[in-house]
């Protein structure tokens, strides 16, 4: 079971998540204005990388909130993990971000 | 080169050498730097695939280059079920055209790969479940694909482990039986296809990965880069399962697959207790017993995409938690090993088997969960189409291009089925 | 001590010899003592044929003394149903009254007929079924393979339900410390003093590891195991150390989830009815350490497999922790220093060492000095040529290796063979971390090197032999994996002899002309030297191919004594160093875990959540068939008066036309989408145009997915000018509210609009009927719902019995309807007063199945039924719900597509039997052409499909290719009995103008 940390929760166990998909596909704002293919392409092919993913996962089981991560689809580690409404963080070329320590905020308390 | 005749009178005879005249199952050749044709993955279904382009094709100056050992990828690792029950036409014809080939395959290939038509028995819990494995019941009846409906005692009579009582908390409602189905093993389908291809003529080259696909001025496949130098081939098939998406990439095409860990696992061997294969799809699991005695169990994917060939260790008790429901004599009965592989599924879950829009080069992925059982019909089309340049109608209609048009075949839908 | 436990020591071993336990073995009873496993007591007693080997049934003895042990498997029965096969005699608990048998044998362990394969074992080689058995074809399934089956599996499984609970918990710490040998302890105390929660497991009951068997080491001026008693008692009184006996960390997840088994009760004579046998845990630590110490290797030699052969450390276990002399007269055979030891106790206890054979071409330093001191032969430069003895070994043939050749030794009669190939270190955790191996050249082993989570491995896992050193690199370990590295590390004094490690690989060295007897390399398995070669011979290369083709490590100890051996015969087949041969992936568990452990309290009603509505009880009480809907129990019907289904159903359809009908709907999915932008947010997910709903109001909506497919359905009520009432299907609830959060969040999340599930929080009672408004009208307050004041989708807050009250003028069954949505705390007694109040006018109960008739035979579709993910709205007649000049909604392009519009695309349409008392059957396939066989051509199928009492006749909905150009024709539904003829009807039976529902 993975450790994912939620950027408004903390670290939790996978079962509190449900898998969003590629990260970073916006719906096109036009849908009319694309033709079968490049329609057929946003619903249906995602990069499915081998390496450093960019992905969505929510915390379905806790604040609902969606949220993107970088993992590596090889190791299942998380390099990074960013609200909706932050920028995908660069890495370097070790692929780790620039941020030393992405510590997770401590775990909220859970009222009884 | 010939192929020693596998049998019991050359096993005996043979013995009195000591076995020190068996010859290798097949060669290990250096690649040539050209073929006629090339596969790339050498599992079953691509070994399959460069068997029957020689044999029945003429299509012998080709290889299969394989990343790893040859059945290494979910060849060796997957649950061995075999059936062709499914609900749309197209779906029953590829995966009946399987089983009629599994039913002979050990004699095609002189090799025994212990096909065993023992039944495969898919269990309804729910009302919705009834109708629709009574919708794949009607439709297999018309397609020609053997399936009938079970009544719960009928279902135990079948399978005595099974508990049919009805105060567990999804009981046994009725099950759809195909007694055609069944389970192979798994390992002896990659060497029997290696073997008999390579009698054939077909270099199996393995330990080498393919690292870049060049094609020509006019866009067709030229070559492939590998580990092991340029290869040149007019014809390229990838039938490359979990790593599709990364070799079609080399091409520049997209397949629209995602990677998922698929777990299975199996118990110590017992004496044998369970005489066939047993589904159930409302609570997630699925169980056969080995040839050795092992009870082999296995249920649908983690929910993340991965190419670790390892999941989670919840949906591993939550599989076991529905086969001690389901066989509660087997709750003592201890986890003996657990393993991975990587699953493509597709947005409908079914098979791409086709040319792709880069001429020369085909492309056979998107099994998901349910790759094994259509090893020999899927390298069977795949073989046709690389040959002919144009499908076999069985497999026509599972393009890449059927998601652009909305041609889908959709047997999860359908069914809410995990295979 | 009585003469039964003959080969007990007078004194010494950590078994308390005052309590005596009786056993049975294969139906002989034994006497053991306290502290005893199954395989020490069977020693004690002289007892070494424990079992017969899986393929040639060759009498087989106990090899080891841990989890590593391959031969000694034994099923043990508490009762009729508590019994468990398989488990290793060295891990089974004595205790008094155990009863334990041996497998794979018939009639008896002494006189196997099974023996006859040994002896045809020319005919069984290494993968021998993959050449044979194919002719004739049928043969295979019916004679062949039930063969093969039977001889094959070891133990039997249980015949009975398992009547034993399983517990599971999870856990949190600083540093979990896997193993508690002299690593293990060291690291444990370390991290305690640096201030982290620390777990220590062992697999065994006692902690201590290889520190229970050492006999002549002082540490910190204490005797090994009484260092280990007050070591244990200060990390039980630090109050920060959880200690785990009998627990195996079987494991090794991403992000330091470790999984352990807990072994509760097994070793127990009467365990408490309510504990549990076993407890699984997850424990997600924040450091994890290895200290897993190292697994001897057997040599490989002719004939290495005889009862009486065993691992030289098991031999100085079975002496030094459970009293027990192995033999009388053992011939040591030793890579390396450590089995000097063991000789040199056996020695002293009374065991006549014939002599040590040493590998190595010299046997210098102290322990092999204290040896000869000890008046015992010391024979360096020796390999093995062979052994004799059918049921226990009884000489073994040694050799001189001088100058790379072989030379004739001498037959040493002896009744045991200790043999020692040098230690593996166990990196099956580390390697299940998908950590990186690396090669180590002395030990002949791999140990750990580059880490892939937090963790450190210490001791001899990663090969650390000398004691002082293993101390020392646990203590280190565990002071890093503290929270707060602690600078003052533990030091121990240690007083031990230095060892010199030796290792070995492969075969031993033979003559010219080798003896014709199996070398053993998986002894489970029962594959030899000569299967590996005949692997590589017939091309299997990677040693994964090795495996599966012997299937050497692919027992039930999955190699854990023949992994390397393994391995350094092929690479010496292939002429390649041992180290690019490759290494089989390690994988959980690293011992068998009970699936019963594994699925914990997943069992009987825990299985799964049982969900249930307001009335339950109330249906219940009634006689209410529930059916599961999801994780929801619905009543189905109430049958009344011995009815079954059908006359029931009958039944309640007629009511509910004929007065009232009353039915329980909340378990409908209900979703409160409020906020400024309330519409605009609905606009874009449903295909309606929900502008125009005013307040008051309600309509039917449609969900689609993004490739145009129907998801979901329901009715939509807006309840104010900035929030809607959303219901959906049953089963849908949860993926319709995921999918709206997706959109909102992640799409637009510019709009201003919450969500907010309130399924739980509304009880839904329908009434439906011609008599539903005069039910309702003395009950309800503060809405007048006479149909001029509430047509048909009005809906309204009021109150009802004095409970606040949403209604809705809706119907699923097309009679005048409510839907009456109360708080669910009043949903019973709103129920019970509604049921009380109908009682004047005819109001009767009904169950889902009655709901499913009556709206079918309006043809209102059921989502999930009629639809299966593959029906646009178009196809099922609902394109007239989707808002004109809508610019866009989920879905919209894809409905655009030219498949999605094609003529042909199946359409829902009603059927009406030729012969109207035949139903057809849901599911059942319809064709055009009558009298095909298959493969038919087929054009559609039947989606619901109903008995109508209230019509008279059967009706049915399908979906049918080009359905609605079809209205009229004849099609044929080809059942095993024939043709069933059908008329294409419109998709509506009863009342299509629609004056009942308007009423």
């Amino acid at each position: 079971m993975l450790l994912i940390a939620c950027p408004y929760c903390g670290e939790r166990p996978e079962i509190e998540f449900s898998y969003g998909g590629q990260a970073h596909l916006a719906r096109p704002p036009q849908p009319s204005q694309l033709d079968d293919q490049a329609w057929a392409e946003f619903l249906y092919m995602r990069s499915n990388t081998r390496g450093v993913y960019a992905e969505r996962w929510r915390h379905s089981r806790g604040c609902g909130q969606f949220f993107n991560a970088l993992r590596d689809t090889t190791t299942d580690h998380f390099l990074a993990v960013y609200k909706r409404d932050e920028a995908q963080p660069a890495l370097s070329s070790e692929g780790r971000p620039p941020s030393e320590a992405h510590e997770p905020p401590a775990p909220r308390e859970r009222s009884p | 080169m010939s192929k020693q005749s596998f049998s019991g009178l050359s096993l005996i005879w043979r013995s009195l050498s000591k076995h020190r005249g068996w010859q290798t199952q097949w060669r290990k050749p250096e690649p040539k730097a050209r073929y006629d044709a090339v596969i790339v993955g050498g599992g079953g279904h691509g070994l399959g695939a460069a068997y029957y382009l020689a044999k029945e094709h003429g299509l012998t100056n080709i290889a299969v280059l394989e990343k790893g050992w040859i059945g290494g990828g979910n060849t060796g690792r997957n649950t061995t079920i075999i059936r062709s029950n499914y609900l749309f036409n197209e779906s029953a014809a590829l995966y009946d055209h399987s089983v009629k080939l599994w039913e002979n395959l050990s004699q095609a290939l002189n090799y025994n790969v212990m096909f065993s038509p023992r039944g495969v028995m898919m269990l309804a819990h729910t009302v919705h479940d009834i109708q629709v494995f009574k919708r794949h019941v009607h439709a297999n009846r018309c397609n020609g694909v053997d399936n009938e409906w079970l009544d719960p005692v009928q279902a135990k009579e079948f399978c005595p482990p099974l508990n049919i009582e009805d105060n567990i908390r999804y009981p046994v409602l009725g099950a759809a039986l195909q007694r055609r189905g069944g389970t192979a093993r798994h390992d002896a389908v990659a060497w029997g296809y290696a073997r008999a291809a390579d009698a054939l003529g077909v270099d199996i080259i393995e330990n080498c990965e393919v690292t870049g696909i060049r094609r020509n001025a006019g866009g067709a496949v030229e070559a492939l880069e590998t580990s092991r130098g340029v290869i040149h081939s007019p014809k390229v098939g990838v039938s490359a399962a979990g790593h599709t998406s990364v070799i079609m990439a080399l091409a520049g095409v997209h397949v629209p697959l995602e990677s998922y860990p698929l777990q299975a696992l199996v118990s110590e061997p017992v004496k044998p207790i369970f005489p066939c294969v047993v589904m159930s799809n409302t609570i997630h699991a699925y169980i056969s017993q080995s040839d050795k005695g092992e009870l082999v169990i296995g249920a649908g994917t983690d929910a993340y995409t991965s190419y670790t060939q390892r999941g989670a260790l919840h949906v591993n008790t939550h599989t076991l938690d529905a086969i001690c429901e389901l066989f509660p004599n087997f709750r003592r009965l201890r986890m003996l090993r657990n393993w991975g592989g990587i699953v493509d599924v597709t947005p409908d879950r079914s098979p791409i088997i086709a040319k792709t829009p880069v001429p020369g080069l085909y492309v056979n992925c998107g099994w998901g969960t349910g790759g094994f059982k259509a090893t020999p019909g899927s390298a069977h089309v795949f073989a046709w189409t690389i040959a002919r340049d144009e499908p076999h109608p069985i497999n026509a209609p599972f393009t890449i291009e059927r998601f652009r048009d909305g041609y889908l075949i959709d047997e999860a839908a359908a069914a809410a089925v995990a295979h | 001590m009585s003469s039964a436990d003959r080969f007990r020591t007078p004194s010494g071993g950590r078994i308390d010899r005052a309590r005596r336990h009786g056993f049975t073995f294969d139906g002989r009873p034994y006497e053991g003592v306290a502290g005893d496993t199954l395989a020490s007591a069977l020693l004690a007693n002289g007892v070494h044929l424990t079992g017969r080997s899986f393929k040639y049934h060759r009498p087989r003895g106990i090899l080891a003394a841990g989890s590593e042990e391959p031969n000694a498997l034994v099923t043990v029965s508490r009762d009729a149903a508590r019994v468990t096969p398989n488990l290793r005699a060295t891990q089974v608990e004595l205790y008094d009254g155990l009863s334990a048998e041996s497998q794979n044998r018939w009639p008896s362990l002494q006189r196997d007929f099974g023996r006859i394969n040994d002896r045809l074992s020319a005919f069984f080689p290494a993968g021998f079924y993959y050449k044979t058995f194919m002719w004739p074809k049928t043969a295979w399934k019916a004679l062949y393979e039930p063969l093969i089956r039977r001889a094959a599996g070891l133990g039997r499984a249980p015949t009975q339900a398992d009547p034993d609970r399983y517990a599971q918990r999870y856990a949190h710490c600083d540093v979990l410390v896997v193993g508690a040998g002299p690593a293990g302890i060291a690291a444990a105390l370390a991290a305690a003093d640096g201030g982290a929660r620390v777990i220590l497991c062992d697999e065994t009951a006692e902690f201590g590891g290889s520190l229970l068997s050492e006999s002549n080491a002082l540490i910190d001026g204490q005797p090994a195991s009484a260092w280990v008693h007050t070591a244990i008692a200060s990390l039980a009184k630090s109050g920060r150390v959880t200690l785990l006996a009998r627990t195996t960390a079987f494991g090794y997840f991403p992000h330091n989830l470790v999984g352990l088994n807990q072994r509760l009760s097994d070793h127990l004579p009467r365990p408490p009815e309510s504990q549990p046998r076993e407890r699984l845990w997850q424990v997600r630590a924040r450091s994890v350490v290895l200290a897993t110490g190292a697994i001897e290797r057997p040599l490989v030699f002719p004939g290495n497999d005889r009862p009486g052969i065993l691992l030289a450390s098991a031999a100085h276990t079975y002496l030094n922790r459970y009293g027990v002399r192995v033999g009388r007269r053992a011939v040591v055979v030793t890579a390396g220093d450590e089995a000097y030891q063991a000789a040199l106790d056996l020695n002293a206890a009374g065991v006549a060492i014939a002599a040590v054979a040493d590998l190595r071409s010299e046997a210098v330093g102290a322990l092999p000095d204290a040896v000869r001191r000890a008046g015992i032969e010391v024979l360096p430069g020796s390999t093995v040529l062979g052994t004799d003895g059918e049921l226990r070994v009884n000489a073994i043939t040694l050799g001189r290796v001088q100058g790379g050749t072989v030379h004739a030794g001498q037959r040493v009669a002896c009744d045991s063979v200790l043999m020692s190939g040098g230690f593996t270190p166990s990196v099956h955790l580390f390697s299940q971390s998908r950590g990186k191996l690396k090669w180590h050249d002395e030990l002949k082993a791999f140990v750990p090197g580059s880490s892939a989570e937090r963790e450190c491995s210490a001791g001899a896992c990663r090969g650390v032999c000398d004691l002082a050193d293993v101390l020392a690199d646990g203590a280190a370990a565990g002071a890093a994996a503290a929270p707060q590295p602690n600078h003052a590390q533990r030091r121990f004094d240690v007083d031990a002899p230095k060892r010199r490690s030796g290792a070995y690989l492969g075969i031993l060295p033979q003559a010219e002309a080798p003896s014709s007897d199996k070398s053993f390399v998986d002894w489970q398995h029962d594959v030899t030297t000569r299967d590996l070669g005949l692997a590589t011979r017939e091309g299997f290369r990677s040693i994964e191919h090795v495996k599966r083709y012997t299937t050497t490590g692919m027992a039930t100890d999955q190699g854990k004594t023949s992994n390397l051996n393994a391995m350094a015969i092929v690479a010496k087949h292939l002429d390649v160093a041992v180290p690019q041969v490759g290494l089989t992936t390690f994988r959980m568990p690293y011992t068998p875990v009970t699936f019963g452990s594994m699925a914990g309290i997943s069992r009987g009603d825990l299985f799964d959540p049982v969900r249930t509505t307001p009335t339950h009880s109330w249906a219940a009480a009634k006689g209410a068939v529930f059916e599961n809907v999801g994780l929801w129990k619905r009543a189905r019907y109430f049958p009344r008066g011995g009815e079954d289904m059908h006359a029931a159903v009958a039944r309640e359809c007629r009511a509910v036309r004929d007065a009232c009908g009353i039915f329980d709907a909340s378990t409908l999915g209900k979703i409160e989408v409020v906020g400024p932008d309330a519409v605009e947010f609905m606009n874009r997910m449903y295909v309606n145009n929900w502008s125009t709903l005013g307040v008051g109001r309600s309509r039917y909506g449609i969900l689609l997915r993004e490739d145009g497919f129907v998801f979901d359905d329901g009715v939509v009520a807006r309840t104010g000018a900035d929030r809607f009432h959303v219901t959906t299907t049953t089963g849908g609830a949860p993926r319709v509210l995921a999918l709206m959060e997706d959109y909102r969040q992640t799409e637009w999340p510019d709009l201003e609009v919450w969500l907010t599930s309130t399924t739980e929080q509304w009880a839904v009672i329908a009434l439906q009927g011609p008599n539903a408004r005069r039910v309702l009208e003395t009950l309800v307050e503060e809405i007048d719902i006479s149909a001029a004041a509430w047509p048909h989708m009005s809906v309204g807050r009021g109150r009802i019995c004095g409970v606040p009250m949403l209604l809705f003028r809706v119907s699923f069954t097309g009679e005048l309807g409510f839907e009456i949505n109360v708080p669910a705390d009043f949903g019973l007694a709103v129920w019970e007063t509604v049921y009380a109040a109908g009682q004047a006018h005819g109001i009767t109960e009904y169950g889902t199945e009655t709901m499913h008739v009556l709206r079918a035979e309006k043809g209102y579709i059921i989502v999930g039924q009629d639809t299966d993910g593959t029906v646009t709205p178009d196809d099922a007649g609902l394109a007239w719900a989707i808002g004109k000049n809508k610019a866009d909604f989920v879905g919209k392009r894809s409905l655009e597509r030219p498949s999605m519009k094609a003529a042909t695309r199946r359409q829902l349409v009603g059927l009406r039997t030729k012969d109207p008392r035949i139903v057809l059957e849901e599911g059942a396939q319809v064709a055009a052409m009558p009298g095909q066989k298959p493969p038919m051509e087929l054009i559609g199928h039947v989606t619901s499909s109903y008995a109508s009492s209230v019509l008279g006749h059967s009706i049915a909905l399908a979906v049918i290719a080009g359905g609605r150009a079809r209205l009229g024709q004849t099609l044929y539904v080809p059942m095993p009995g024939g043709d069933l003829a059908v008329e294409v009807a419109a998709p509506v039976f009863y009342d299509p103008a629609g004056a009942r529902i308007n009423a």
